[in-house]
């Protein structure tokens, strides 16, 4: 056969050899990061939570009562509190759904048949999801700071960036883990429902876990002290009374071990999940 | 002889069942297969013959219980061995939320298709199939044909030199088919090597080189459509594919088919 030119024009690619390096790989997880982002920003969910929390924000940051100063406090501490469960319900639901919605829709089939590996594929959709509650978050802050720095005409700025940067770690965990549980469970129903469910149990009892085992028998004791000890302590980055109270700022260097502490667990959570879906028949 | 780019060798699938007591499913017998630069290649069987699992490991979605299959010498575990292949599913998967045109430019980037290229080759293969007025539209709004014709579209984003299509005419209108047939002959004119499957035997008449009967995952038979029918004794593809994977019509159901015909 004597092939004719070719219509459309040849496209350079790069070499096969040169796929296999690290820079392809990079290549691969921000591109699918970019898909997931791009979803979040189609989806209406976000705006959603957005619209109400901003709501509740303005609606509370514009009443005063009993003409008291400190009010402020309280209002702030609500906010903040609708900030947490708001940003939770974002990362869970958009972690939740990636790879079971890539099976069930079966968009997974065209992507796995180019030169993507399926750990690319859970870091990307991971990275994805932990910067697109990064982008949510940060609005969220920033409309509260306004809403908080405009009722009180103070403005600790390192405060929140404190504040928000450790949160937003907290949410790298709690996504890395959602991630897990998806690939594990598959119905992305199920895996919210367990993850909104651990996530706020570590939230609310973690740190109360050595004192029960402290009153209990053997095994029980050893076994809840394993758990108390394997768990991602999610209290840890809870540090919304720097901003309520406007106290000292952390530490830095104890700041910095938060957020090494939050990469650690997610990588664990992340490279397990990645076994857990090299292992997953995708047919 | 010209090179072979896609090779099987003693491929073999084994299913296990989920029922307790149930033997293992045997998808694949020992498949070898040979498709060599530049023809058109005709994967033909009835349904559950084996012709998905085999698209499936080589396309490195599921691993060959034993034996093994290489795209262009790189054996198909090897993600980069899907590096200049273009691949079309049976049907349509993809972000219904993206445009057509952010999902070309998704796949030409996980491609690293130099960005000097990228828009260039985004017009030329909306244009190809016709897709240039709804670029900007999200897959959602696209009809079955539209959205078939975005398939076909990102399979060849990559200027690939092997095209893997999976029933690529599967549920369109005669002139869907029409222009999916056009495009695959066009491609082959190109000197492109493309492994289809497809139950449309007439379209395979038409544009295979050559074509493998495959049932009950073993290989039945191989080779050109002409050759095929002269060493059978058949008056065409058809015929022919019946016989292979015994489909015997009695004569009497045959004279009241004609008749209803």
């Amino acid at each position: 056969m004597n092939p004719t030119t070719n219509s459309l024009g040849t496209v350079r690619l790069p070499e096969i050899a040169a796929e296999a390096d690290r820079s392809g790989t990079l290549n691969n997880v921000f591109a699918i990061a970019g898909v997931v982002i791009k979803e979040m920003y189609r989806r209406k969910d976000f705006y959603v939570l957005f619209v109400l929390t901003a709501l509740i924000t303005l609606l509370m940051g514009s009443v005063t009562f009993f003409n008291q100063e400190n009010i402020v406090r309280y209002l702030k501490e609500i906010c903040l509190f609708l900030i947490w469960g708001a940003s939770l319900v974002i990362t869970i639901t958009t972690a939740a759904r990636q790879i079971p919605a890539e099976r069930e829709q079966r968009t997974l089939f065209p992507l796995l048949a180019k030169p993507v590996t399926r750990n690319q594929l859970v870091i990307g959709k991971f990275l994805g999801c932990w910067l697109a509650s990064g982008i949510s978050l940060l609005l969220f802050y920033l409309f509260f700071g306004a809403v908080a720095g405009a009722k009180e005409h103070e403005w600790p700025v390192l405060n929140y960036f404190q504040a928000a940067v450790l949160h937003w770690f907290m949410l790298g965990i709690v996504c890395a883990l959602t991630m897990l549980g998806s690939v594990v469970f598959d119905a992305p129903s199920s895996t919210n429902t367990i993850m909104l469910i651990v996530s706020v149990g570590i939230l609310l009892i973690g740190r109360h876990l050595n004192k029960v085992a402290l009153k209990l028998e053997e095994p029980a004791q050893t076994i809840v002290y394993a758990i108390y000890f394997a768990l991602p302590h999610l209290e840890l980055f809870d540090v919304r009374d720097l901003i309520v109270h406007n106290w000292a700022l952390i530490p830095w260097h104890i700041w910095a071990a938060g957020l090494a502490y939050a990469v650690v667990y997610s990588a664990i959570f992340l490279a397990l999940a990645c076994l857990a879906f090299r292992r997953k028949a995708i047919n | 002889m010209t090179e072979a780019i896609l090779k099987t060798k003693d491929l073999r699938v084994e299913y296990r069942s989920r029922e307790l007591g149930q033997e293992m499913k045997r998808a694949l017998k020992g498949l070898n297969l040979e498709v060599r630069r530049g023809e058109v290649y005709g994967f033909l069987g009835p349904n559950g013959a084996g012709k998905t699992t085999t698209m499936n490991v080589l396309l490195g979605f599921v691993n060959a219980t034993a034996g093994d299959a290489w795209l262009f010498g790189v054996n198909v575990r090897e993600p980069i061995a899907r590096q200049r292949i273009g691949y079309l599913p049976e049907q349509t998967y993809y972000y219904k939320f993206l445009t057509a045109e952010e999902i070309l430019r998704f796949y030409a980037k996980i491609f690293r298709i130099p960005k000097a290229d990228v828009e260039r080759r985004i017009d030329a293969v909306l244009k190809l199939v016709e897709l240039e007025h709804a670029r900007k539209r999200q897959i959602k709004t696209y009809s079955k044909g539209m959205q078939q014709r975005v398939g076909l579209a990102q399979a060849l984003i990559n200027d690939p030199d092997l095209l893997i299509l999976d029933e690529p005419t599967s549920g369109l209108d005669p002139v869907g088919r029409m222009k999916v047939r056009e495009i695959i002959l066009r491609l082959k004119n190109e000197g492109k090597t493309v492994f289809f499957s497809s139950h449309e035997l007439g379209e395979v008449e038409t544009v295979c080189d050559r074509v493998a009967i495959l049932a009950q995952g073993e290989l039945k038979a191989e080779g050109q459509v002409a050759e095929l029918v002269r060493l059978h004794q058949q008056p065409n593809l058809e015929q022919v594919f019946l016989k292979i994977i015994g489909y015997h019509e009695s004569n009497d159901q045959l004279t009241r088919n004609r008749q209803a015909a």
